[in-house]
């Protein structure tokens, strides 16, 4: 069980991160989901529960996530989800049940690293930053890679673009942990894949090394881009096999690639599901 | 053990409790122990939706949520719903879908909370509120683990509950408005 | 031994069985009460906590309490020093137990990770979960048996105990050989049989150790009451076997002992075996103070016990018109470290699943159950049929498929039939079976015959597969049911059961035979849960045992009483008690000769092998039934006469008694169909539809029997598709939480569909059989098939992920 060995309700981030560097052992404290998983004693516990941070704010070009949005918050945010190819609301409602995604955070699910989060993963695809108390802004791909460095997660920002994005994740049973998420989005004029529950922590692709262009990408493109995200290294655990997850992970590249485009003719749109069609082992 | 203890109140089904408590009780551990022993635990890891209480009116695990954060809130047990939940009750009693009815009390939390939502979103957009689908009944009470009934019995207790509390949603424009058949999906 | 036997004529009379009665418990449970084990102990009971062993093959070389004894707050750690030194089971069966004595409470010899190292007794939780970590135990680690199929003949033995102990010699013990049972069961001559067969199924099919998974976890608690004596309080199916298991763990004798159960959060089998009562107990023995013990979910995955894992090997010979001529069936059972329910459980994957193709010409069932160094098994709902029927259905739908053929149609041309004696069923007579029907009345409602086992859909494919089941109801000659049945002031009933309400709703369906009998409504029943101290004994709710072994009771009792009523009333009325009719309301007197009832000998049935006194039955059944078109001479309201009977005088309060044990245990029969879509890229395997026909017999309450029938289609889905239990490399189970370990979820279940096809089983209540285990049977087999038809791969070993739905195995 989780014990506290004090607990700090901070007024204000930057007390938070004060007492984050000043107290030995001090962690601050999302929804609590995860950590109150260990049994072990945190030092001290720090809440921003009075800081504010439960809000998504919207501005002229980006969509400001207060670390304290629920997921649920997140999952019901209609205008974000709406503007965004609805790909964290696909990420986040097969998780567990709505009584955790009611505690669950946005800030833990982020600031945690998890190489199962499907709200990484989603997010990842889209043009999304973190910002530090600390560290400032940072972008979330160089983010998941940082290492756990003592600063307090205050947003989680989606820049706004005309997004065309779509999250696939293969559950074994429903409300499990992935054992693949794959998000693909098109913006700015760049395909844009994020895979993750490899099981490590989640990779992007894009551009060049991706191998998709076109904003119609054929059949022939779309290989590319399995073949590319078959190229990450992936591994085995309870929720799949490495031969599984690398098959996975280039059969729902191929679906999230498909579903996110906007095909102009339904022919273009079928010739580009021969790309699927290819990734099926049952035929 | 937590090093300090702390003062903590909250509203519980409309009545103040103060007590003195570690600051990493679980609002769970707290309820049973001032006397709402229909909160019960079967996990410990958050998955199974028994210990399902609202706190502000929302929907929580009981067990994830420390009394240091449930400090000044509002927190709501199916002891302080007695009335409210006769109804649905009713429901799960004539369709035998209590069976063991451990799990019982967190279901009915949580479908109380749904229609809740259900309602106040309708309003806050300004629309009528309808029937949800099974789909969506399903993926909100997914939370809710019962290892006896199969879930089917739920359904038809909680689908029957629902069609009372709710008109059916209208069918969408130049829909054939005859019965939907739902299943082949094809 | 004696049986009731009644007859379908009377079936369309009944009221209250067949009614849909809200089970007595519903509003209570529905509004939250606590009425659980946990919400009912005392407020200041020591808090019980167990140090688990972290190796799965160890000698204790020494263990250090001393430091955990001073935490504050910690009253006492105990070890193997402290306990008897006299083994026991903790299976719930019938005295003496087919099950090995194998355990202590503590043992110096841990034999699985989770095994009982220390238990530790304190003033609260936070005191036990910190003097257990600074409990220092020196190992002295031993090479572990962790692969069941390496077991038998293993250098490696797993019990060498002195006191290691068997009841009967024919459960074959070779434990120097890590064999807790072993045996064979042969019908006709399988080498001449299998040499008529055109082609032979021969493959290996595996299920694991799946948890039981219902939502309370173990719990007890136990005090001293006035006398001194033991008192526990425990979620258990079983409350008169855990006094035994309490008395021996203890030492003491089984007097000093009293078990409470009051309502149970599922148990599914696994409350079948005593699990921690003998700790709690142990400790208020020592210390005299109340203490409990309430198990974590990962205790209850991990250190409590499960389905047993099976290996089964089948041969099926057929002709190639689909005749099955020839089947041999070898399982191997995995026991775990100790040997509950072993030499039972192994014998229901054969029986209870060859007779259903008794037509074979030949048939031969073998076994080995073996222990190694994993978490015990028990009991789980289905008891060994589940397992079996996985391997023997597979095989039929692998010969359907290799011969191309219908796997329904094929199924109808060798079903057994009522009538059949029951060649791998102990020879009994099968006096009822809808099996046939069942199937029928599936195809029907799937629409089978008119869509093909495979359809295109585009990016998955959708399929169909069946599967049939059959188990037993009660253990025949071993399980008994007994009830007593009180008249009380102002004319309600006490109905007192042994049989133990777990959710099933059994003291309803109990509470609706004895209204059927007695004619009155359900609310004049008063149903208790069980005391030991004061309930008529019964061996338990398993084995499918209530409703048809209990009920027999309840019947019996009702007849009893009635004939006292009716006895009593004469008397107070003058008149002769074969001259007084009792209509549930009154006692009505009439004209000597009105009331003989004629042709009851007519249309006796005829029974090989059962014992009978359908007479009395029958007689006072019609007694109630019919009141003559003459008027009474006397009349007698039951109120009236219930007051006369608690009044000095010639007061004399009725109580009747009835015991029912069964020379048979007749087998319900189910048939199961599953749709389900197979995505054709990752492999994901959805039911869309499933549909089932229940053959229980006459169907006492519709609403209950739907609901265990769809619960346990809900947790044969999980078996099939989700539910994958894992072990480390050095024996540590990985799957210890839900959230590894995936029960379904309300999305992972379609609607189930079910309907019934009642037989009328003549020895059973009303012609009830049993329904609580039968149902969970048939959706591995079924999903597996339906999994192969979608994609050529024949998964033969559960669960049916999605990654070896797509690969294969």
């Amino acid at each position: 069980m989780l014990r506290f060995g004090r607990y700090v309700r901070a007024a204000n981030v930057e007390d938070a991160l004060e007492v984050l560097r000043f107290r030995k052992g001090a962690q601050v404290m999302g929804g609590g989901m995860w950590m109150r998983l260990s049994d072990r004693t945190v030092p001290c516990v720090i809440d921003l529960s009075d800081c504010g941070l439960d809000k998504i704010e919207e501005t002229e070009d980006e969509y400001r996530i207060g670390a304290y949005v629920t997921l649920r918050d997140l999952e019901c945010a209609a205008d974000f989800n709406y503007r965004t190819g609805n790909v964290l609301n696909a990420a986040v409602h097969d998780i567990v049940g709505v009584q955790f995604r009611q505690l669950a955070t946005v800030g833990g699910s982020v600031f945690g690293r998890f190489g199962f989060s499907d709200v990484i993963c989603a997010l990842l695809a889209l043009d999304s930053e973190v910002e530090l108390v600390g560290a400032g802004r940072v972008p979330l791909a160089t983010f998941i890679d940082m290492p756990y460095e003592l600063d307090v997660l205050t947003h989680v920002i989606v820049k706004k673009h005309d997004y065309l994005a779509s999250y696939q994740c293969l559950r074994k049973a429903a409300t499990d942990f992935s054992t693949i998420n794959v998000c693909a989005a098109r913006w700015d004029g760049t395909w844009h894949v994020a895979v993750g529950s490899r099981p490590a922590k989640a990779r992007l692709l894009a551009g060049e090394a991706l191998g998709v262009s076109s904003a119609e990408p054929t059949a022939d493109e779309i290989a590319r881009a399995v073949e590319a995200v078959r190229g990450l290294a992936y591994s085995s655990n309870m929720w799949g096999s490495e031969r599984y997850r690398r098959h996975l992970a280039g059969a729902l590249t191929a679906r999230s690639i498909v579903q996110a485009a906007h095909y102009a003719s339904t022919e273009a749109y079928q010739a580009a599901l021969a790309a699927c069609t290819r990734e099926e082992a049952i035929r | 053990m937590s090093g300090k203890l702390m003062d903590v109140t909250i509203n519980l089904n409309g009545k103040k409790v103060a007590a003195e408590v570690a600051p990493d009780m679980s609002l769970l551990a707290f309820v049973r122990d001032h006397g709402c022993k229909s909160v019960k635990c079967a996990c410990e890891t958050t998955n199974c939706g028994l210990c399902t209480v609202w706190l502000d009116g929302r929907a929580v695990l009981s067990c994830a949520v420390p009394m240091a954060r449930a400090n000044g809130h509002a927190v709501t047990t199916l002891e302080g719903l007695q009335e409210q939940s006769a109804d649905f009750a009713r429901c799960m009693a004539e369709e035998g879908a209590e069976q063991c009815g451990f799990c019982s009390p967190g279901l009915i939390m949580n479908v109380l909370a749904m229609e809740r939502e259900i309602r106040e979103r309708a309003e806050a957009a300004g629309e009528q509120a309808y029937m949800p689908t099974d789909a969506d009944m399903d993926s909100y009470l997914a939370g809710n683990l019962c290892r006896c009934t199969g879930y089917t019995s739920q359904r038809r207790a909680i689908r029957r509950y629902m069609a009372s509390r709710f008109e059916s949603a209208p069918a969408p424009e130049g829909a054939w408005a005859g019965t939907i058949v739902s299943g082949e999906g094809e | 031994m004696s049986m009731i036997v009644t007859r379908e004529s009377e079936r369309e009379n009944l009221t209250h069985v067949g009614s849909r009665a809200v089970k007595r418990d519903a509003a209570a449970l529905l509004s939250g009460k606590p009425l659980f084990t946990n919400d009912l102990a005392p407020a200041d009971v020591l808090s019980v906590k167990i140090l688990h062993s972290p190796h799965a093959f160890a000698r204790i070389r020494d263990i250090d309490t001393s430091r955990a004894e001073k935490v504050p707050g910690v009253v006492a750690v105990y070890t193997y020093r402290d306990v008897p030194d006299r083994r026991f089971t903790l299976a719930g069966q019938s005295y003496p137990e087919a099950s090995p004595y194998d355990r202590l409470i503590l043992d110096r010899t841990v034999r699985y990770v989770g095994d009982e190292v220390a238990i530790v007794a304190a003033e609260n939780d936070d005191a036990a979960a910190r003097a257990l970590k600074l409990i220092k135990v020196d190992y002295e680690v031993m090479e572990p048996v962790l692969d069941f199929t390496k077991a038998k003949n293993n250098p490696i033995v797993i019990h060498t105990e002195d006191n290691y102990h068997v009841n009967g010699a024919w459960i074959n013990n070779d434990r120097m050989h890590n064999v807790v049972a072993s045996g064979l069961s042969e019908h006709g001559d399988l080498d001449t049989a299998f040499a008529q067969a055109d082609i032979v199924v021969d493959e290996t099919y595996h299920t694991l150790a799946d948890n039981q998974g219902m939502m309370e976890t173990f719990r007890s608690f136990a005090e001293l009451d006035a006398y001194g004596r033991i008192t526990v309080t425990s979620s258990t199916q079983v409350p008169f076997h855990v006094r035994r298991m309490v008395a021996n763990a203890l030492d003491i004798p089984q007097s000093r002992v009293r078990v409470i159960k009051p309502r149970i959060g599922g148990g599914f089998g696994a409350k079948q075996s005593g699990c921690n009562e003998i700790f709690c107990a142990f400790v208020t023995y020592k210390t005299g103070r109340p203490s409990k013990i309430v198990y974590t979910r990962e205790e209850t995955f991990s250190s409590s016990n499960s389905r047993h894992e099976m290996r089964m090997h089948v041969r099926l010979g057929a002709k190639n018109d689909g005749t099955i001529v020839a089947i041999d069936l070898y399982t191997l059972s995995n026991q775990g470290a100790y040997g509950e329910h072993g030499p039972t459980t192994v014998g229901l994957s054969g029986h209870k699943s060859l007779p259903l193709y008794n037509r074979a010409l030949a048939s031969r069932f073998a076994f080995d159950v073996v222990y190694s160094n994993t978490m015990p098994a028990g009991a789980y709902r289905g008891y060994g049929a589940t397992q079996g029927l996985f391997a023997v259905e597979s095989a039929v739908n692998e010969l359907a498929d290799r011969l191309g053929m219908d796997p329904c149609e094929l199924r109808l041309k060798n079903l057994v039939q009522e009538g059949e004696r029951l060649a791998q069923y102990d020879d009994n007579v099968l006096y009822s079976c809808g099996v046939s029907a069942c199937l029928e009345r599936a195809m029907e409602m799937i629409g089978w015959k008119d869509k093909p086992l495979r359809r295109d859909l585009g990016d998955r494919v959708r399929a169909l597969g069946c599967a049939l089941s059959m188990q037993g109801s009660a253990i025949a000659r071993i399980d008994i049911g007994s009830v007593d049945l009180r008249l009380e002031e102002t004319g309600f009933y006490t109905l007192s059961i042994g049989a133990t309400d777990m959710g099933t709703g059994c003291d309803t369906i109990l509470a609706q035979f004895a209204a059927e009998a007695l004619r009155c409504d359900t609310d004049r029943i008063v149903v208790h849960g069980v005391d030991t101290d004061v309930s008529p004994f019964d061996t338990g709710s398993y084995a499918s045992a209530s409703t048809y072994l209990t009920g027999m009771a309840v019947v019996k009792a009702a007849e009893k009483l009635i004939a006292e009523l009716r006895r009593r009333a004469a008397g107070f009325m003058g008149v002769d008690a074969a001259d007084v009719l009792f209509d549930g309301d009154e006692l009505l007197a009439f004209e000597p000769g009105v009331l003989d009832i004629d042709g009851v000998e007519a249309d006796r049935p005829e029974f090989t092998d059962i014992d009978d006194d359908i007479d009395a039955i029958a007689r006072s059944y019609r007694v109630a039934q019919e009141a003559p078109d003459a008027e009474p001479v006397a009349r007698m309201a039951l109120a009236e006469l219930a007051n006369k009977l608690v009044a000095g005088g010639d007061g004399d309060c009725l109580t009747a008694h009835a015991a029912a044990s069964s020379p048979t245990s007749p087998p319900p029969f189910m048939s199961g169909i599953a749709e389900v879509d197979v995505d054709k890229a990752t492999g994901k395997v959805t039911v869309v539809d499933y549909v089932s026909v229940v053959d229980c017999g006459t169907v006492v309450n519709e609403n209950l029997a739907r609901v265990q029938a769809e619960g346990g289609i809900g947790q044969g889905i999980g078996m099939a598709l989700t539910e994958d239990v894992q072990y480390s490399d050095r024996g540590r189970m990985r799957t210890r939480s839900f959230m590894s370990y995936k029960v379904p979820t309300r999305l992972d279940v379609p609607n189930i569909r079910v309907e019934f096809a009642p037989s009328y089983e003549p020895t059973g209540p009303f012609g009830a059989k049993s329904i609580g285990e039968v149902v969970i049977n048939t959706p591995s087999p079924a999903i597996a098939s339906a999994v192969a038809h979608a994609t050529g791969n024949y998964v033969r070993t559960l669960p049916i992920t999605p990654e070896k739905a797509l690969f294969g195995e």
